[in-house]
């Protein structure tokens, strides 16, 4: 028999029960709860007069829909402008009072988007399963933990229950080796294997993405990585623990301390594919040959490297994707044939759960240090993933470099990702994003969204187009 | 939950490949606190010419005259017709409930994204996986036939063309038989709630940091 693979190890670990017909019970260690997916799991709850069935495997925080201007965020919650995510914020206040479940106030310095806070309180911790009522769940598969999106019944499923029924997925590697370029990072490498395998590619599937690049890569960019998975198909991306993955959890507040740290140590050593597991499918990508990427659709998929252009949709010899691909650039408002490097833009945001740590954001300043963003951007934005990420980015003096330079400097939230709260796009704008998602509409109606890492959303914002950020001479 | 035993209804077209779940219901309409009503606001940016707002009367927007949905022919429809990659993208329920709400009961495409899929069945909504091909053909023919039904078999698993043609497609029992009988799945759970109780002592014996940390 051949071993097993992380994904393997992770279901066997928590399987309560496999069933003839070929689901199964799982066991769910943590759920993180936001405002918007959740109001209608604990209403549910309540009329069924069920109660959370263990209370320290929860732990709730807004980020969705609340303000991220410092001075709406100072008056409170009940000064939340919009009546309507004031009331959801509020719902969230309430239930997690109701059934006394932890939850981060919306002006704690923990409080922050629900995937950066969760690693970075020692919530989430390796070997664990983890849901959460939003697909980017898959970034705390960065800690060797089996972690994906539900939907809100499964978010009262697994509050009533500890549990979720499932089928086991299928097992997927992807593995990057060599050795990244200068300039190219996790969300270049995320991107690039969206591009090659498109964003059905790993449907059913459960991707662990390993090789030399992912070895030598952060935890930040690990987790990067992991919350892109979705974008590739994936409900869960993950990656074996190694040292990185143990340096960077020990001495969170909820990580073991003591004895327990040694015991769970040992056990989480184990949280690696054997060297003769087997997987369904093996994508291969060369780390050096991968280039900055920036998207030009409205699927992330659409995707070429920052030195190409726009491609021609009648180049696509399948028919579904050739017209999604004439669709594509009408939404956009670009021609085919475009050098991506003409491409002018409107605002820049630098944020979501994606790209909003602090190594994110020092490689954004790192780019903008004593330059001016262009005078043609109306906008640009850095909105930090956490109170916490916040102030370590104002101590090391950040904040300071982004102000110079004229970008926005705001409080923590998931922000123009989606453009729940009033950070959006207007119709028409182009915008160099760090964020996930580049659907019709969804960083604003009429809204143009492209794709890109920190780095190069913020060479971006000072040249008003984009611009190879390998080529980019630090002042 | 709605029980899904035959459903024989108008067919009407979503056709174009990788609809996101943003593009079933825009993200304002999220901040709703219930679970219903958001039928008025389903595919809301390309069914209307405006943006819109949560709690607005939507029968005074200004219609897309060239969104299908729109069309006479397809009022009342309750079978989407989709292509590939349905409901990728984010994991809000409220995608099912929209569709739910507007009175779809199922969805034939030739593939979905794995939450959206997994999803609809907890809202009374059938996904229905069926070759591209197929999908193509039963494309073409509603394009020819104004008023064009399927009738959707659950028991037999079983695609009915007006033609009397059956085409069989495949779904998971367990899922098969909740939607059946219209079972909420919380209460068959709960109902194993001993094998969950030895379950989680053994597992915290083994990892005991796993517990009571968050307090």
């Amino acid at each position: 028999m051949s071993g097993q693979t992380l994904y393997d190890k992770l279901w066997q670990n928590h399987l309560i029960e496999a069933r003839d017909d070929g689901s199964a019970l799982i066991y769910i260690d943590l759920q993180l709860i936001h405002e918007v997916t959740s109001p209608q799991a604990f209403e549910g709850l309540r009329l069924a007069g069920r109660k959370p069935w263990r209370r320290d495997a929860i732990l709730a925080v807004p980020d969705h829909n609340i303000s991220t201007d410092s001075a709406e965020r100072a008056a409170g919650v009940a000064a939340i402008a919009d009546p309507v995510s004031r009331l959801q914020v509020q719902t969230l206040d309430e239930n997690c009072a109701d059934f006394d479940l932890v939850k981060f106030e919306m002006n704690d310095v923990r409080q922050g988007i629900v995937h950066v806070v969760g690693p970075e309180q020692g919530a989430t911790l390796p070997g664990m399963t983890v849901v959460c009522g939003d697909s980017h769940t898959s970034t705390h598969g960065a800690l060797g933990a089996l972690a994906h999106g539900i939907g809100t019944s499964e978010v009262e499923h697994v509050l009533a229950t500890q549990t979720l029924i499932q089928k086991k997925m299928k097992n997927m590697l992807v593995r990057i080796d060599g050795q990244l370029q200068p300039g190219v990072t996790a969300k270049d490498v995320a991107l690039a294997v969206i591009g090659k395998i498109g964003t059905a590619g790993g449907t059913g599937c459960a991707i662990e993405f390993g090789g030399q690049v992912i070895r030598d890569m952060s935890m930040e960019g690990r987790m990067t990585l992991c919350n892109m998975s979705i974008e590739a198909g994936a409900r869960a991306g993950m990656v074996a623990v190694d040292d990185t993955t143990i340096d960077y959890v020990k001495g969170r507040p909820y990580a073991p301390a003591g004895e327990m740290w040694d015991v769970a140590v040992s056990a989480w050593r184990e949280l690696h594919s054997d060297p003769d597991a087997q997987f369904d499918t093996v994508v291969e990508l060369a780390g050096e040959e991968i280039k900055p990427q920036v998207t030009w659709g409205t699927s992330p998929e659409m995707v070429v490297p920052v030195d190409g252009s726009v491609p021609d949709p009648a180049a696509f010899s399948d028919a579904t994707r050739r017209a999604a691909a004439t669709r594509a650039l009408e939404y956009m408002g670009l021609a085919a044939g475009t050098p991506i490097t003409d491409i002018k833009l409107d605002r820049v945001f630098i944020g979501s759960c994606t790209n909003s740590r602090i190594e994110d954001l020092r490689a954004a300043a790192a780019v903008v240090k004593g330059r001016r963003v262009a005078d043609s951007i109306k906008q640009a934005m850095v909105v930090p993933g956490s109170g916490q990420v916040k102030k370590q980015a104002e101590a090391e003096g950040l904040d300071r470099i982004f102000i110079d330079a004229g970008l926005e400097w705001r409080e923590p939230g998931c922000s123009m990702c989606l453009a729940m709260n009033a950070d959006k796009l207007g119709a028409g704008e182009h915008c160099a994003s760090t964020s996930n998602r580049n659907f019709e509409g969804r960083q604003g109606f009429g809204g143009r969204t492209h794709l890109v890492s920190p780095a190069m959303a913020a060479a971006a914002a000072v040249a008003g187009h984009f611009v190879d950020v390998r080529d980019w001479k630090e002042v | 939950m709605k029980a899904f035993t035959v459903e024989n209804g108008l067919v009407a077209p979503m056709d174009r490949a990788n609809v996101d779940t943003d593009l079933i219901i825009p993200k304002q309409f999220l901040k709703s606190i219930k679970r219903s009503g958001f039928g008025p606001n389903l595919f809301d940016e390309l069914r209307y010419l405006d943006e819109g707002q949560p709690g607005q009367d939507c029968s005074a927007r200004p219609i897309n005259p060239e969104f299908p949905l729109n069309f006479p022919r397809y009022a009342g429809a309750s079978i989407l017709l989709a292509r590939e990659n349905f409901g990728c993208g984010s994991s809000r329920e409220h995608a099912p409930w929209a569709l739910e709400d507007y009175g779809f009961r199922c969805i034939i495409a030739p593939s979905f994204a794995d939450i959206f899929y997994n999803n609809c069945f907890k809202n009374g909504l059938l996904p229905i996986e069926l070759d591209v091909q197929l999908v193509d053909r039963l494309f073409g023919e509603m394009y020819a036939s104004e008023g064009y039904q399927l009738t959707v078999d659950l028991q037999r698993q079983r695609v009915v063309t007006p033609s009397g043609e059956e085409i069989a497609f495949e779904v998971d029992a367990f899922r098969r038989h909740c939607l059946l009988e219209g079972l909420d799945d919380i209460g068959l759970t709960l109902q194993r709630e001993d094998a969950i109780r030895a379950f989680e002592a053994q597992w915290r014996e083994r990892s005991p940091w796993l517990f009571d940390a968050i307090r």
